[in-house]
C-alpha cells in the first residue's frame, strides 16, 4: 500500500469537491448550524424575559446530549462527499481509467476514504470549537465556571467522532456499490445516523448516561466494532473485477 | 507483445469471450472488429488487468495478466482510451493530465513536458486550463488520448475512439493514430469502423464472443470470395472472350455480353494491363471496376454465419 498513491487520488478528489458548491455547503453548513443554534438555544433560554432559567444540574445533562450531536453529524456530513466519490465517479465513467493506472484497489479506496474524512473532520473539529465557546460564554454565569473542555467532549470528539465519520464513509462505500443515483446514495447513507439518534434520544430520556465519561469510550468502541465488519465488507465491494462487472 | 491463448470470460452462465487466441507483435496496429456484445471491451478489460479472466492465459511483454504482482507491471507499460473518456470534468484538462501524469509517477517537469506535447499534438494547448466538462465530445475525446499517453506507454489500447465524433474530429483522430503508428506503438483498437480500420491497422481480428478470423485487412478481403475486376463493353463483343480466355482462364462473360469478368490474383494492381489486353482485343471499355469480398463483405458474412 504506498500512501503517495492514495493521497493524489485524495488531492483528485478535494480539488474536484471544491469545485462543488453543493458538497462544499453542505460539509460547512450542517456543523455552522450545530455550533450556533445549540448555543443560541441556551442563550434564549437563559435570558427569556418571563420564564425560568435552566439551572446548573440541568446544564451539565444538556450539555453532553449537545456534544453528541456531533456524533451524529459525524454519521450524516461525509455522506455528501461519499456519494459523490463514488457514485459520481461511476456516473461519470472515470472509474475505469483510474482503475486502468498502476494504483491497487486499496490505495483508491484509502485515498477516497482520506477525501470523504478530512473535511468533514475538519468542518466538525472547527464547529466544535465555535461550539464550546459560545457555551462556555452563555453558561458560565449558571455554572460558575467554564463547562468546555473537559474530557467527556474530547473522548467525543477525538475517539467517537473520527469512527463514526469512518463508519458513515464505509456505510456509504457499500451503498454506492448498489445504486447509480447520487441522491439516493446521499438517502440511504443517511441511514447510518439512525443508530446513533436512538442513543440520543436515550439520553434525553436517562436511558444512556451521555454525561459520564465513560459513556463516550463504549460509544466509541461500538463504533469501531462496526468500522471493523463495514471494512470486511467494502473490501470485499471495493474490488475492479466487482466495480466493473457488479456495481450498478 | 501482445498475446493471448484460449482466453475466456464468462459472468455466471454467459460466456462473453470465448477461447480468444491471438497476438500482437510489438509496433504493429491490431484491429479488434465485432458486433455489440461481441467481446471486444471485456476482451481488452481482461488485458488491461482491469477484470479477472475465467480461463486462458494472456501476457503483455513479459507479464501475466493473471498474475496480481504483474497487474501493476502491466498498467504501467500500457495506456487505455476506454469507451467512454471518464474526465473529471469540473478539472481542467491541465490538472486531468496531470493527476494521471502523478498517478503513473512522472516527475512535475516530465508531466509538464508531456502534457505541453500532447496537448499542443492535439491541438488542446490553448484550452488547458478550460475545465474539460465545457469540451465538445471530439476535445474530450483527444483529451482521453493525452491521458492514455501521458506516461508514454508501449501499448496502448483505444476502444472505439472514433465513436460518436463528428466526421472532422474522427479524422483527427484517425491521422494521430497513424501518427502514433509511424511512432512504432503498439496499438489495439476496439471499433465498429470497418474503414477506419482497414486504413489503420496491420492485422485485423473479428470477433463474436468466438475468434471467427484474423489475418491482415488483405487477407480477410479475400477470405469469403476472390475479388475480380469487371469490365463494361460499350457493346457485346464476343471476340474479345475468345481471344483473352487463354491468357485470363477465368473469364466469363454475362449472358448479354457487356461485362466481362476475370479473376486476377491481384486485382487492383492488374486493371490497367486487363483493360488495355481487351481494347487490343478490339473491345470499347466503358467502366472497369474491382468488386467482391471486401473487408465489410468479409466481416457480415462471418458474424451473419455465426448468428446464424
Amino acid at each position: 500500500m504506498r500512501l503517495s498513491q492514495a493521497w493524489i487520488v485524495a488531492a483528485k478528489d478535494f480539488a474536484t469537491f471544491t469545485k462543488k458548491k453543493n458538497i462544499v455547503y453542505t460539509v460547512l453548513i450542517i456543523p455552522l448550524v450545530i455550533a450556533v443554534a445549540l448555543p443560541g438555544v441556551i442563550f434564549y433560554v437563559q435570558h427569556r424575559p418571563n420564564g425560568a432559567a435552566v439551572s446548573a444540574a440541568e446544564l451539565t445533562t444538556l450539555l453532553p446530549a449537545f456534544v453528541f450531536f456531533y456524533v451524529i453529524i459525524a454519521g450524516f456530513v461525509p455522506t455528501t462527499i461519499a456519494s459523490y466519490s463514488l457514485v459520481g465517479e461511476k456516473l461519470e465513467k472515470s472509474i475505469e481509467p483510474l482503475l486502468a493506472t498502476p494504483t491497487t484497489d486499496g490505495e483508491i479506496l484509502l485515498g477516497k476514504g482520506i477525501a470523504a474524512f478530512i473535511p468533514p473532520m475538519m468542518a466538525i473539529l472547527g464547529s466544535s470549537v465555535l461550539f464550546m465557546g459560545l457555551m462556555d460564554t452563555f453558561t458560565h454565569a449558571a455554572l460558575g465556571y467554564y463547562y468546555f473542555p473537559n474530557w467527556d467532549a474530547a473522548a467525543m470528539l477525538f475517539v467517537a467522532v473520527p469512527l463514526a465519520v469512518v463508519m458513515s464513509v464505509e456505510w456509504n462505500v457499500f451503498v454506492s456499490s448498489r445504486v447509480s443515483d447520487v441522491r439516493i446514495s446521499q438517502q440511504l447513507g443517511t441511514i447510518v445516523i439512525l443508530p446513533l439518534a436512538g442513543l440520543y434520544v436515550g439520553g434525553e430520556v436517562g436511558i444512556v448516561p451521555l454525561g459520564a465519561l465513560s459513556t463516550p469510550l463504549y460509544i466509541a468502541g461500538a463504533l469501531a466494532v462496526v468500522d471493523l465488519l463495514l471494512l470486511s465488507v467494502v473490501r470485499e465491494t471495493f474490488q475492479r473485477d466487482v466495480i466493473l462487472t457488479k456495481w450498478r | 507483445m501482445i498475446e493471448a491463448k484460449g482466453l475466456t470470460k464468462k459472468f455466471g452462465e454467459l460466456t462473453a469471450v470465448d477461447a480468444v487466441t491471438f497476438s500482437v507483435a510489438e509496433g504493429e496496429v491490431f484491429g479488434f472488429l465485432g458486433p455489440n456484445g461481441a467481446g471486444k471491451t471485456t476482451t481488452v478489460r481482461m488485458l488491461c488487468c482491469l477484470i479477472s479472466k475465467t480461463s486462458g492465459e494472456a501476457r503483455i511483454g513479459d507479464y501475466d495478466v493473471s498474475k496480481e504482482q504483474d497487474s501493476i507491471k502491466i498498467r504501467q507499460m500500457i495506456g487505455v482510451v476506454p469507451d467512454n473518456v471518464g474526465l473529471y470534468e469540473p478539472l481542467s484538462a491541465y490538472k486531468n493530465l496531470d493527476l494521471y501524469g502523478r498517478l503513473y509517477g512522472m516527475t512535475e517537469m516530465k508531466r509538464r513536458e508531456s502534457i505541453q506535447r500532447y496537448l499542443t499534438m492535439l491541438g488542446l494547448w490553448e484550452k488547458r486550463d478550460v475545465p474539460a466538462g465545457t469540451f465538445s465530445k471530439g476535445m474530450k475525446q483527444k483529451l482521453a488520448i493525452a491521458r492514455a499517453l501521458i506516461h508514454d506507454p508501449e501499448v496502448l489500447f483505444m476502444d472505439e475512439p472514433t465513436a460518436n465524433l463528428d466526421p472532422e474530429s474522427a479524422k483527427t483522430v484517425r491521422d494521430f493514430i497513424m501518427e502514433l503508428k509511424k511512432e512504432k506503438r503498439t496499438i489495439f483498437l476496439n471499433s465498429h469502423n470497418l474503414d477506419e480500420v482497414e486504413k489503420v491497422c496491420d492485422k485485423i481480428a473479428i470477433l463474436n464472443t468466438k475468434l471467427m478470423a484474423t489475418g491482415t485487412p488483405a487477407e480477410l478481403e479475400g477470405m469469403v470470395g476472390a475479388r475480380k475486376v469487371m469490365i463494361g463493353l460499350a457493346q457485346a463483343n464476343g471476340a474479345v472472350v475468345e481471344s483473352l480466355s487463354k491468357k485470363y482462364p477465368g473469364l466469363t462473360a454475362s449472358p448479354d455480353g457487356m461485362t466481362l469478368t476475370f479473376a486476377p490474383k491481384d486485382p487492383e494492381g492488374q486493371i490497367p494491363d486487363i483493360v488495355e489486353a481487351v481494347v487490343r482485343a478490339g473491345g470499347r471499355v466503358r467502366s472497369a471496376a474491382v468488386e467482391g469480398s471486401t473487408l465489410e463483405a468479409t466481416y457480415l458474412q462471418l458474424v451473419r454465419r455465426d448468428a446464424s
